[in-house]
C-alpha cells in the first residue's frame, strides 16, 4: 500500500537535477514585458506630486501606470478592501507600491523604478503597539474578548498573583524563492496566469476585478513554490494584478518578481505581539485565573489580521486547563507593512502567552518548570473545555510526555544542568521540554472544503488534480499516495499535475495545515467514484457483487477473474462507463461564532512534545542549541519521512523566530533588516547537534484520511521549548524572574542576565 | 557589449553580452540553463552556487566575463553520462534532504565542491562548509545527512529521518 510509505518528495529527481520549473523558469516569448513597482519612501502622508518624466524616458520603459491609469479594481487586498495595488492619494508604509514600471528587461525595469520622484506632505506616522494603543488606531469597534468562568475574582482569591509582559518579534518568510508572477495574455481579453501562490482562486478572484471580467475569463496555474510559509496566501495577489493589467494594456506576456530587498520590504511579515498576562496560581503552581492582553501589530491593512488574532486568542490555553480566563485582543494599525499568514497564523504568539506564564510560576514558587506544566495539563476524558468551550476528547501529552522524558533521559540530565550551573559562572545552561496542542482547521469555517478532480485514462494511467499546492511540504506526494492506495496502483501509474483554477474551482487557500486533510478525502472521492463505476460494470459483466470486485497490486478482480487495471480501464470506456469523476470532502462537527468565542472552530488538535537544551554565555549573551528530542503526534502518518521533514524544518524555523531572527524598523519606519545580511535566518551550523525527532504512533480519532493528522504547522511551536530553555539558563544567573524577550538574540540575552543577576527580574 | 566564451558542462558557449551581466543571468537568460536559481541576489543564500575552474563560486556575484574562458559547470551537468543521478544527487533524493527544492541546486553543488576537496569530512566540516547555503525548509538535518551518505559514511546514528 503506497500511503504510510516513507517515499521522497514527488520532486526530488527534478530538484537534484535543476530541471524542476518555477515560474522564472518558464520559458517566455521574446517581446515578454518585466515589471517594477515604485515605492513610497515615506510611512505616512499624502502625494501632492508624482514626476514620473524620468522613468518614462529610461532605457526599456514601455509604460509606466499610477492608480489613475487602473481601468477596473485597484485593489489586492484578501477581503477587506483596503489594500490598493498602487496608493491612491495616500501613502501608509515605507515600501508601499505607488506605480507601475513595465519594462523590455527586468533591470531595465528596476532601474527605472528607481528615477520617480514622489513628493508627500509626511504625517506622523504609528509604527509601535503604544503610538497604535494612545491613538486608538485598530481594526474593529474596540478590541475582541473571550471569557470563561470570572478571571479577575479566581486571581484575587489565589495564593500567589504573578503578573509580566513578553515582548515577542515577528518574523520574515524567508521563502527561498520570491514572489513571482507570470500572465500570458489569451484571446478575447482571457489571461493565463502562473504564480508562486499558496491560494490560486483568490489570484483568478483578483485579476478577474483587476481587469473588469468574469472569473471564468482567467485561468491560474501553480506547479510550485520555492517555500510558502503563509508567505505567498495573500502577498502574490500584487504581483499578479499587475502583470494581468500591463498584459491587459500592452497585449503582451507581462512577468514579475521581487528581488530579495524589494520582497522583504513589501511584503507582510508574521505579526509582532506584546502579551500582558496576570495569572492567579495555588500553592502547587496550578492556574486558578488568567488574564490575557494581546497588542497585535497589524500593520496598515488588515489583510488576514482577524483570524491570525483569533487564532492566537484560541491557543492561548496551549496544553493547558483554565476555568477561569479572560483573553483580550487588540487588532493595531501602524504604518507599517500589513502582517500577514505566517506558519501557525498567530497559534505560535498565542501559545508562547502562556509557556511563558509557566516558567514564570516555576520561577516565582521555586517549583519545576515540567511540573508546573503537568499539573496544569488537560485532563484526558474528564470533558474538560477549552476557554471557547471546545471539549478536548483526545488529550495525549501525558502519554506523550512520559514517553519523551523517558526517551531523552530528560530527569537526569535536568540534574546534570543544574550540576553545571552549580560549578561553571560563565556558561549556563537550561533544558526545558514544553507542549503543543494546535487545532486544525480554518476558523472561517467555510474555507473548510476542498474539490479534486480524477481521470483514468483507457491505458490505465490516472491523472491527478486537486485544490492544494505545492510548497515543498509534499502535498502533491501525499494525495498521489492517497489515489495510488484507492486503486491498487504503483505510485508511477499516476501523473500529479499542476493546481489549475480551470481543473478545480473555487478552492481555499492551501494554509492552516490542511491540505492533505482536505484535498486528500476529495481525491479519495473521486477515486471511489470511479472505483464504484468499474465495480459495477466488471461485476456486472463477470457475474460478481460490484462490493466484491477488488483493486490490489495493479489488477482488478471480479470474481474468479482477474484483469491489469489497464484492462479493466479498457474494457469501461468501451461499455460507454464514464473513467472522470470530481470529488467534494468539507470537514463535518464545525460549529464556531467567532464575535461570541464559543463553539468547535477546530475538528481536532494534533500535539506534540520537544525538549531542547541549551547553553548562554554569561558575558556575551550569544547562545547555543545543543540537543533537542521530538515526539510529534501525526495520526497514522500519510508518508512519515515527508512528515519528520515538517518537524524538523518546523522546529528550525520556530527557534528560529525566537532566537536569531530579528526585523529592525527604523524612527521612520524604514525596514532595516531587508536582506540576509542583516536578517539571519537558522544556518546550517544553527541547527542542534544531537537532533531527535520521532514520531507518536496512534492514529487520529476523528474520520481524517487514512486517520493521518496535518503537520504543516504545528512543529513551529516545538521551537517555543528553545526559548524557555534559553529563560531557564538565565534563571541560573540569578534569583529574580529571567524577563527575556523574544527574539533572544544575544543582546536580549546579555540584557536580561544582567538583569537577573542584578535582581531587577 | 562585450563578447564572451566559455565551456558550460562540456559545452562550448559563446555570447554578445553586456559587460554587466552576472554569470546567474548569463547561465538563466542567455543559456536557459535555470537550474541555477537566485535566491537574495547578494551571494549570501547560495542557491546560485556554480563551480568555476572547479571551485565553487556564487554566480549571482560574479560577472559573466569573469569566466570567459573558463570551465563551468551548473546543476544541468551533473547527473552521469547515461542520465542517472551521481551520488550526491541520488543521496539527497533518497535521504529527503530536499522541500521546495530551491536551494537545492546549490546544495548540491556545494556538496560536490567539498566531497571534491575533503571526500570524508566530518559532520562538524560539512556544517561549516554549507554556511553559506541557506534552506529554510528542512532545517538541514537531512541535507547534512545526504551528504554524509553521499561520502560513503555511515549515517544510521544521525537518528532523525
Amino acid at each position: 500500500m503506497s500511503a504510510g510509505a516513507p517515499l521522497p518528495h514527488d520532486a526530488a529527481h527534478l530538484h537534484v537535477t535543476g530541471a524542476a520549473r518555477y515560474i522564472d523558469d518558464i520559458p517566455v516569448p521574446a517581446n515578454c514585458l518585466h515589471l517594477a513597482f515604485g515605492l513610497s519612501q515615506s510611512a505616512a502622508g499624502r502625494i501632492t506630486d508624482m514626476d514620473l518624466a524620468r522613468v518614462r524616458q529610461a532605457d526599456g520603459v514601455v509604460a509606466v501606470m499610477t492608480a489613475a491609469d487602473l481601468p477596473f479594481a485597484n485593489d489586492v487586498s484578501p477581503a477587506a478592501h483596503d489594500e490598493p495595488l498602487l496608493a491612491t492619494g495616500q501613502v501608509h508604509y515605507v515600501g508601499q507600491p505607488v506605480f507601475l514600471v513595465i519594462a523590455r528587461s527586468h533591470h531595465a525595469a528596476r532601474r527605472a523604478a528607481r528615477l520617480g520622484k514622489i513628493t508627500i506632505a509626511e504625517e506622523t506616522p504609528i509604527l509601535t503597539l503604544a503610538e497604535a494603543l494612545a491613538a486608538n488606531s485598530r481594526f474593529e469597534d474596540g478590541p475582541r474578548i473571550y471569557t470563561k468562568g470570572n478571571a479577575a475574582a479566581a486571581i484575587d482569591k489565589a495564593a500567589h498573583k504573578i503578573s509580566g509582559t513578553l515582548h515577542l518579534g515577528g518574523q520574515e518568510h524567508f521563502y527561498l524563492e520570491g514572489q513571482a508572477a507570470l500572465v500570458f495574455p489569451q484571446e478575447n481579453g482571457d489571461m493565463h496566469v502562473h504564480s508562486s501562490t499558496q491560494h490560486p482562486t483568490e489570484i483568478q478572484h483578483k485579476v478577474a476585478d483587476a481587469i473588469g471580467r468574469p472569473m471564468h475569463a482567467v485561468r491560474v496555474e501553480s506547479r510550485r513554490m520555492g517555500g510558502g510559509f503563509g508567505g505567498k496566501e495573500s502577498q502574490g495577489n500584487a504581483l499578479a494584478v499587475a502583470c494581468a493589467v500591463a498584459a491587459n494594456l500592452t497585449g503582451r506576456a507581462c512577468k514579475m518578481r521581487y528581488d530579495r530587498d524589494d520582497d522583504m520590504i513589501i511584503t507582510g511579515k508574521r505579526h509582532d505581539f506584546e502579551i500582558q498576562y496576570t495569572a492567579g496560581v495555588a500553592p502547587d503552581g496550578r492556574i486558578a485565573g488568567l488574564q490575557f492582553t494581546h497588542l497585535v501589530r497589524c500593520g496598515w491593512a488588515m489583510d488576514l489580521s482577524l483570524p491570525v488574532a483569533d487564532r492566537a486568542m484560541l491557543h492561548a490555553d496551549n496544553a493547558y486547563h483554565l476555568t477561569d480566563v479572560e483573553i483580550t485582543s487588540h487588532r493595531l494599525k501602524t504604518n507599517t507593512q500589513s502582517a500577514t499568514a505566517y506558519r501557525g497564523f498567530g497559534g505560535p504568539q498565542g501559545m508562547i502567552g502562556i509557556e511563558r506564564v509557566m516558567d514564570h510560576i516555576a520561577a516565582n514558587l521555586g517549583l519545576d518548570p515540567l511540573a508546573v506544566r503537568r499539573v496544569n495539563y488537560y485532563q484526558q476524558g474528564a470533558g474538560q473545555t477549552t476557554p471557547y468551550g471546545q471539549i478536548v476528547e483526545d488529550f495525549i501529552l501525558d502519554e506523550m510526555t512520559d514517553t519523551l522524558t523517558v526517551s531523552c533521559d530528560f530527569a537526569a540530565r535536568k540534574a546534570q544542568v543544574e550540576d553545571w550551573n552549580r560549578n561553571h559562572p560563565t556558561l549556563k545552561k537550561g533544558l526545558a521540554l514544553t507542549p503543543v496542542k494546535f487545532g486544525i482547521s480554518f476558523t472561517l469555517s467555510h474555507l473548510n472544503q476542498a474539490g479534486a478532480l480524477v481521470h483514468v485514462y483507457q491505458d490505465g494511467s490516472v491523472h491527478l488534480n486537486h485544490g492544494g499546492t505545492e510548497m515543498g511540504q509534499g502535498l502533491f506526494q501525499k494525495v498521489a499516495q492517497v489515489a495510488a492506495t484507492c486503486f491498487g496502483l504503483p505510485l508511477q501509474q499516476i501523473k500529479i499535475t499542476a493546481t489549475d483554477t480551470g481543473k478545480v474551482p473555487n478552492t481555499s487557500a492551501t494554509a492552516a495545515s490542511s491540505g492533505s486533510d482536505l484535498n486528500g478525502m476529495a481525491v479519495k472521492a473521486a477515486c471511489e467514484t470511479i472505483k464504484t463505476r468499474i465495480a459495477e460494470h466488471l461485476g456486472a459483466v463477470h457475474g460478481a457483487a460490484a462490493d466484491s470486485v477488488v483493486f490490489d497490486g495493479g489488477r482488478v478482480i471480479a470474481g474468479a477473474h482477474s484483469l491489469t487495471f489497464a484492462e479493466a480501464a479498457a474494457s469501461a470506456y468501451q461499455a460507454r462507463i464514464s473513467l472522470s469523476a470530481t470529488g467534494f470532502y468539507k470537514t463535518p462537527k464545525l460549529a464556531w461564532d467567532r464575535i461570541k468565542g464559543t463553539g468547535r472552530p477546530f475538528f481536532y488538535f494534533a500535539y506534540g512534545v520537544a525538549a531542547t537544551e541549551v547553553v548562554i554565555d554569561t558575558l556575551t549573551g550569544e547562545n547555543r542549541i545543543l540537543r533537542a528530542d521530538i515526539l510529534h503526534d501525526a495520526g497514522q502518518s500519510l508518508n512519515p519521512a515527508l512528515d519528520i521533514g515538517q518537524i524538523e524544518g518546523g522546529y528550525v524555523q520556530g527557534a528560529g523566530w525566537l532566537t536569531t531572527e530579528e526585523l529592525v524598523w527604523d524612527a521612520r519606519g524604514r525596514l532595516l533588516t531587508h536582506a540576509p545580511s542583516t536578517y539571519k535566518i537558522p544556518a546550517c551550523g544553527d541547527r542542534p547537534k544531537v537532533f531527535n525527532v520521532a514520531l507518536w504512533d496512534g492514529q487520529n480519532r476523528e474520520d481524517t484520511i487514512f486517520r493521518s493528522k496535518a503537520v504543516g504547522e504545528p512543529p513551529f511551536m516545538l521551537g517555543i521549548s528553545a526559548y524557555s530553555a534559553l529563560c531557564q539558563a538565565v534563571q541560573a544567573c540569578g534569583p529574580t524572574f529571567a524577563d527575556l524577550r523574544a527574539p533572544a538574540t544575544p543582546e536580549a540575552v546579555l540584557a536580561a542576565v544582567m538583569r537577573t543577576q542584578a535582581g531587577q527580574g | 557589449m562585450a563578447q564572451v566564451s566559455m565551456t558550460v558542462n562540456g559545452r562550448a558557449a559563446s555570447a554578445e553580452i553586456e559587460g554587466r551581466t552576472l554569470l546567474s543571468t548569463f547561465l538563466r537568460e542567455t543559456l536557459h540553463l535555470t537550474g541555477t536559481h537566485v535566491g537574495c541576489d547578494t551571494s549570501q543564500c547560495g542557491a546560485c552556487v556554480v563551480h568555476v575552474n572547479g571551485e565553487a563560486v556564487k554566480s549571482c556575484t560574479m560577472l559573466a566575463s569573469e569566466a570567459d574562458g573558463a570551465e563551468v559547470a551548473t546543476i544541468e551537468g551533473q547527473a552521469n553520462a547515461d542520465g542517472s543521478l551521481n551520488v550526491i544527487q541520488q543521496a539527497f533524493q533518497d535521504h529527503h534532504g530536499l522541500q521546495c527544492g530551491f536551494c537545492t541546486p546549490g546544495m548540491v553543488m556545494s556538496a560536490a565542491a567539498l566531497l571534491k576537496e575533503n571526500p570524508k569530512p566530518s559532520e562538524a566540516e560539512v556544517r561549516a562548509y554549507l554556511e553559506g547555503n541557506i534552506c529554510r525548509c528542512t532545517g538541514y538535518h537531512n541535507i547534512v545527512k545526504a551528504i554524509m551518505a553521499a561520502s560513503g559514511q555511515d549515517v544510521s546514528a544521525l537518528a532523525a529521518e
